[in-house]
């Protein structure tokens, strides 16, 4: 965190100086290590191995906060008999189908409910009839739709035991499914000696309670896993058992990768999403809205109300032309046919099949896995647009790329038409960033944009306005949507750049007289309302951006509610009727949030509360009830389908109801914890030379590879490397390694590496530290090496690109690919060149004897 | 010779900062950089370049750590040290001391750690080099801050070995001499340098003198409280041999170890004594010439 998000770290040291102690876990001894408490090495790609343990530790020692568990957790409810778990399978659930690579989520219900037919499953069969190809209709949409929001389960109330003893309840399954993650396990699989894992495991349960609350914040990194959901899923578990979740000091913080990544899932620049966690329709499921607003509904809480969310967006679309009697042109919305994300776009540029291309603050062929592969899917293209601050890889790689080098592409024989674009900097425009705690914050253009440089919203606003001019007076149906949308924002200056708060009072929303409306609990689904993201409406509540608010903290309350504005309703921390016990008073004084007023008959407190403001702790709703209106006064978790955290998924995860640890696509172990190696619903592309994958254990890759980001740079480098301020900092490419493997390896300080994977060789220099420690993982030494991957062959500063050794194995969920965890190969001096380049990867794989099928296996 | 006559002055040089608050003019400002909580962001190097318009100098991979900067010169007037190190620990019995706010446990061996301390220049109370400057570019800001005038350096070059410190250095292609100055135009708008502005976990801090130099004396017991005797205090005692400094730090280890000097002395400290002494040798050496004038005027023709 103080590596890649020093001015978030200030809170850390803020919280260290008021006694707080600080844990880091990670393979590599950090800046943010230095400032820990205690730093704990662990091998790559193992967290799920650390966590269970840990909620091993929890459920074995009762350091679990029983009260909070059993009201306001699904511990208690029972499953269905016939669900099976990993302990029962060796590592595997009940219901997968060896042959699609899937599984069917029928057993893992709740007991007694009448279990809707799961949507993955009549995806599946889709698929199979329209494709013959694997569940991809399956993965492509769920996962993410979770983000504000949980899955919809069968209607009814499920048999509960409070007294968390019945075997079939979710406690007693956890219990059993963690059992075999103890220390001794711990220490086996992730190489952290028992010591170690058990001072962990006393700071974070001495930490948590009534009077006390531990947070957890990660990286993107767990995310970048084939198990990336389930280590998330993990530290929820954990969290909740501790009971840490909805009250202040507690949490899980994703700390994101740019400054507005939050905001770019709210409002996605994902397939498979629309605005607000709205799932984008699948087509032939979702013939109409009433299907779709049905089959994604059906349950109390406030996705209840999901088509008033989605009428008003559609309003928002297509205002006037969106009515009743036409669906409010949901027809005119696209269908999913199938996953669309960045690799299976990449294989689908090689398939011939997608032919255009637009990069807007993206390098794929520096950031991206098997950054080889993004080049050569880019150069099927017919065209490609990028936008950047300066002419990055993914703009000259036809001219100067390594497969030019190598001989493996030929400019002359490239047709792919590339248009580079100059990009503004966000200090030359208006708009707004959305940070982790979903706190959007307004920034003001400080500058014009220099040259032809414009902003995304320039861009994007006149690109439109062109195409609706090309197409304007056609009578083509297919021409509608986009000469129907409302695409009407005031531009000003020179530029002509579109107003961007114009656009944030479309996203807030208005009612049928044009007033700005201030809560989404004022969507209405009979089109009298129009809303952009309905869990941002109220941002300009009264028309005034409530993003753009500055009052300092020290002139309010420690929530400090009136800086910026953060979404839903400006709540600071969500589900914190959590904070309060199911009577409604604070846990403890000391971490009291929100709590029921009685004489007043509302809930109060110092956030705003995020529960219904006037219903009892002890309101029971009536039979019947939807939505809203079916919340009890003790179901904190106000958009689960039944109000409950969930310690175990009965659905919407497409990997398991639990997490379990898997080893990575490629490791050199085989699984201590089950005969199942790899996640078996792991997603794998259609086998392809340049994405082959290692054999398990092999000694041709002995070491593991983990990739990260150092302060100094940005990402893919594109808006670091060309800075002179910058480069100087971290001038080159480099690779971290122990002194016990730089001797192993004959590796020099400053001198030059070679690393190898099954896809790509690259070069890098050495750095020799000891913050790079060996791990006894398994009983032997295991050696880690550090990439930073910023570097690329064009900039100021220069070097190989570390993700052209990874691999495009993806976690099935969010088709994020595993960055952190390969396994390699390392030896002294510099990489071949040209053809000679790829020989030596060949013999690489030759020696391991890869072929297409190595690593498919389930 | 070019020397400037306050050079001779008696006891107290001129142009002192302290004296400068005696007169109630304004309070002397400086830096207290409490190198425990930096986190080695070099946003303070950076932000000094953009705001001072200082050139980049130079891609090279040191290998000293992630220390690419190497240290103070004319093109960096911010540096960030990084230096990895282990100290013998007793981890168990570290441990269980978990109150303390030292680490507790590492992988194995020895405690690791891993020191980032942002050096800047000192603007000692005695600095050499506004002693040694013969055009007078270099002098005492109203602040009490030492700075040079770029307008006005000849680039003679005498301050750099006058610095006790290595700090002010000469700049490739230009000849003149540059060093931090305390962003003086920030100051004089009334705000504070652009590397504390920067500094996310205010390690650098900005502000009068003597205050800085009471929260550094709080910051040390707390830090000793906390179980890390090893903290102390580098540059803040006006008894020092350049009589404290303008911009002192908080460090964990030995001042060698982050490569600033251990007892730092104004180079110039002895000039008034070599002076009188040259003096009182020129007084003797005309008195015999003038003896020998006055013999040879007695002898008779």
């Amino acid at each position: 965190m103080a590596e890649c998000h020093p001015v978030g770290f200030q809170w850390v040291m803020e919280a260290k100086a008021r006694g707080a102690k600080v844990i880091h876990v990670d393979p590599r001894f950090t800046r943010t290590s230095a400032m820990a408490d205690v730093h704990v090495p662990l091998r790559a790609g193992s967290d799920i191995a650390f966590l269970g343990g840990i909620i091993n530790h929890v459920l074995r020692n009762d350091a679990y906060f029983r009260d909070y568990v059993v009201a306001y957790t699904n511990a208690p409810v029972i499953l269905r008999e016939d669900f099976r778990d990993t302990e029962d399978l060796d590592g595997l659930f009940s219901g997968f189908d060896p042959g699609s690579r899937a599984y069917d989520n029928a057993t893992w219900q709740y007991a007694g409910l009448e279990v809707q037919a799961a949507a993955g499953q009549r995806d599946q069969e889709y698929d199979r009839r329209t494709q013959g190809g694997g569940p991809e209709v399956a993965e492509a949409a769920r996962g993410e739709t979770a983000g504000s929001g949980g899955f919809p389960i069968a209607a009814g109330y499920p048999p509960r035991d409070p007294t968390l003893q019945h075997p079939r309840c979710v406690f007693q399954v956890l219990k059993r499914h963690y059992a075999r993650y103890t220390p001794e396990m711990v220490e086996r699989v992730c190489g952290v000696p028992q010591d170690v894992f058990r001072t962990v495991c006393d700071l974070i349960t001495g930490n948590s309670g009534r009077d006390r609350t531990t947070a957890f914040a990660y990286a993107v990194g767990w995310t970048q896993h084939t198990v990336g959901v389930q280590y998330i899923r993990a530290a929820a578990i954990l969290q909740l058992l501790l009971g840490n979740i909805g009250r202040p000091g507690g949490g899980i913080l994703a700390l994101r990768g740019h400054a507005s990544i939050q905001g770019s899932t709210d409002i996605p620049t994902l397939f498979n999403l629309l605005p607000g966690y709205l799932p984008m329709p699948h087509a032939h499921e979702h013939e109409d809205l009433d299907t779709y607003v049905q089959a994604e509904a059906a349950r109390k809480g406030f996705w209840g109300d999901m088509r008033a969310y989605m009428v008003s967006l559609l309003k928002a679309y297509w205002g006037d032309a969106a009515t009743a009697a036409n669906d409010y042109r949901f027809d005119y919305l696209p269908r999913l046919t199938g996953s669309h994300s960045t690799y299976e776009t990449v294989m689908a540029q090689l398939d011939g099949v997608c032919k255009g291309y637009f990069l807007l603050g993206e390098n794929p062929a520096v950031g991206s896995a098997d950054a080889k592969m993004q080049r050569l899917g880019m150069a099927n293209l017919d065209w490609l647009v990028v936008r950047d601050f300066s002419l990055i890889e993914s703009a000259t790689w036809w001219k100067d790329g390594p497969e030019i080098e190598t001989g493996e592409l030929r400019t002359e024989d490239i047709a792919t038409e590339v248009f580079f674009l100059p990009a503004a900097a966000h200090t030359e425009k208006d708009g707004s960033f959305t940070n982790t705690q979903r706190m959007l914050q307004w920034h003001h253009a400080a500058v014009e944009p220099p040259g032809q440089a414009r902003s995304d919203l320039w861009f994007a606003y006149h690109l439109g306005r062109l195409v609706r001019a090309a197409l304007a007076g056609s009578t083509d149906e297919m021409d509608r949507p986009i000469l129907d949308l409302t695409w009407d924002y005031p531009v000003k200056g020179e530029n002509a750049e579109p107003d961007a708060e114009a656009v944030l009072a479309e996203i807030n929303g208005r009612a049928a007289d044009g007033r700005p409306l201030s809560a989404y609990t004022e969507l209405s689904d009979d089109g009298s309302t129009s809303c952009g993201c309905w869990i941002y409406c109220g941002v300009r509540a009264e028309g005034v951006n409530q993003a753009a608010r500055r009052k300092p903290g020290r002139d309010q309350n420690w929530v400090a509610p009136e800086w910026g504005w953060a979404w839903p309703a400006n709540r600071r921390i969500l589900y914190n009727r959590a904070s309060a016990d199911p009577d409604g008073r604070p846990w403890s004084e000391r971490k009291a949030l929100v709590w029921w007023d009685a004489a007043q008959g509302r809930w109060t407190g110092h956030d705003v509360p995020d529960f219904v403001p006037d219903r009892p702790p002890g309101y029971t709703p009536p039979e019947g009830a939807r939505a809203a209106d079916a919340l009890a006064g003790d179901d904190p978790f106000i958009m689960q389908a039944d109000g409950k955290a969930w310690l175990y998924v009965p659905t919407g995860l497409v990997d398991g109801p639990l997490p379990a640890h898997y080893e990575p696509q490629d490791s050199p172990f085989t699984n201590p914890l089950y005969r199942q190696q790899r996640n078996p619903a792991r997603h794998l592309p259609s086998p392809h030379p340049d994405n082959r994958y290692q054999p398990v254990g092999s000694p041709v890759y002995p070491y593991v590879a983990t990739t990260y980001r150092l302060t100094e740079h940005h990402t893919a480098g594109g808006m670091s490397r060309w800075q002179p301020y910058l480069a100087e900092l971290q001038p080159e490419f480099f690779c971290e390694v122990s002194p016990e493997l730089a001797r192993e390896r004959g590796l020099e300080h400053l001198g030059w590496a070679t690393i190898i994977s099954a896809r790509n060789v690259i070069e890098a220099r050495v750095l020799v530290t000891e913050r790079m420690t060996p791990l006894t993982v398994d009983g032997r030494t295991l050696h880690q090496i550090g990439l930073p991957y910023h570097w690329g062959p064009n900039g100021y500063s220069t070097g190989d690109a570390a993700n052209e050794l990874l691999h495009m194995a993806l976690d099935p969920n969010t088709h994020i690919q595993e960055s952190k965890a390969i396994a390699c190969d390392i030896r002294p001096g510099r990489r071949p060149r040209g053809p000679q380049a790829a020989a030596l990867v060949r013999s690489y794989r030759r020696r391991a004897g890869i072929t297409g099928a190595t690593g498919t296996e389930v | 010779m070019s020397f400037a006559p306050h050079l001779v002055f008696g006891g107290r040089l001129a142009g002192d900062p302290d004296a400068m608050t005696e007169t109630g003019e304004r309070p002397r400002v400086g830096f207290f950089t409490d190198t425990s909580v930096c986190i080695g962001c070099k946003a303070c190097e950076v932000a000094c370049k953009e705001w001072n318009a200082i050139p980049e100098d130079g891609l090279l991979l040191t290998g000293m750590s992630y220390d690419n900067t190497q240290g103070l010169g004319a093109d960096t007037w911010r540096h960030v040290a990084f230096i990895e190190q282990r100290k013998p620990v007793d981890v168990f019995q570290a441990a269980g001391q978990a109150d303390a706010g030292s680490k507790l446990v590492d992988g194995a061996g020895p405690e690791l750690r891993w020191l980032m301390a942002s050096d800047v220049c000192k603007h000692c109370t005695h600095a050499a080099c506004l002693d040694v400057c013969p055009t007078g570019s270099l002098f005492r800001t109203e602040f009490g801050t030492v700075v040079v005038q770029e307008d006005i350096c000849n680039g003679c070059g005498y301050c750099i070995p006058a610095c006790p410190y290595g700090v002010i250095d000469q700049r490739k292609g230009d000849g003149r001499a540059w060093k931090c100055t305390m962003c003086y135009d920030r100051l004089g708008a009334g705000m504070e340098p652009a590397c504390a502005k920067a500094c996310p976990t205010d390690s650098i801090q900005f502000g009068p003198l003597d205050e800085l130099r009471e929260r550094a004396e709080i910051r040390v017991r707390a830090l000793h409280d906390a179980g890390q005797p090893e903290a102390r205090l580098y540059g803040h005692d006006p008894g020092d041999g350049v009589g404290g400094v303008g911009a002192f730090f908080l460090l964990l280890d030995e001042p060698e170890v982050y490569g600033l000097p251990p007892d730092p002395v104004v180079t110039t400290r002895d000039l008034p004594s070599m002076w009188r002494h040259a003096a009182a040798a020129a007084v003797a050496m005309a008195a015999g010439v003038a003896a020998c004038f006055l013999r040879t005027g007695r002898r008779p023709r």
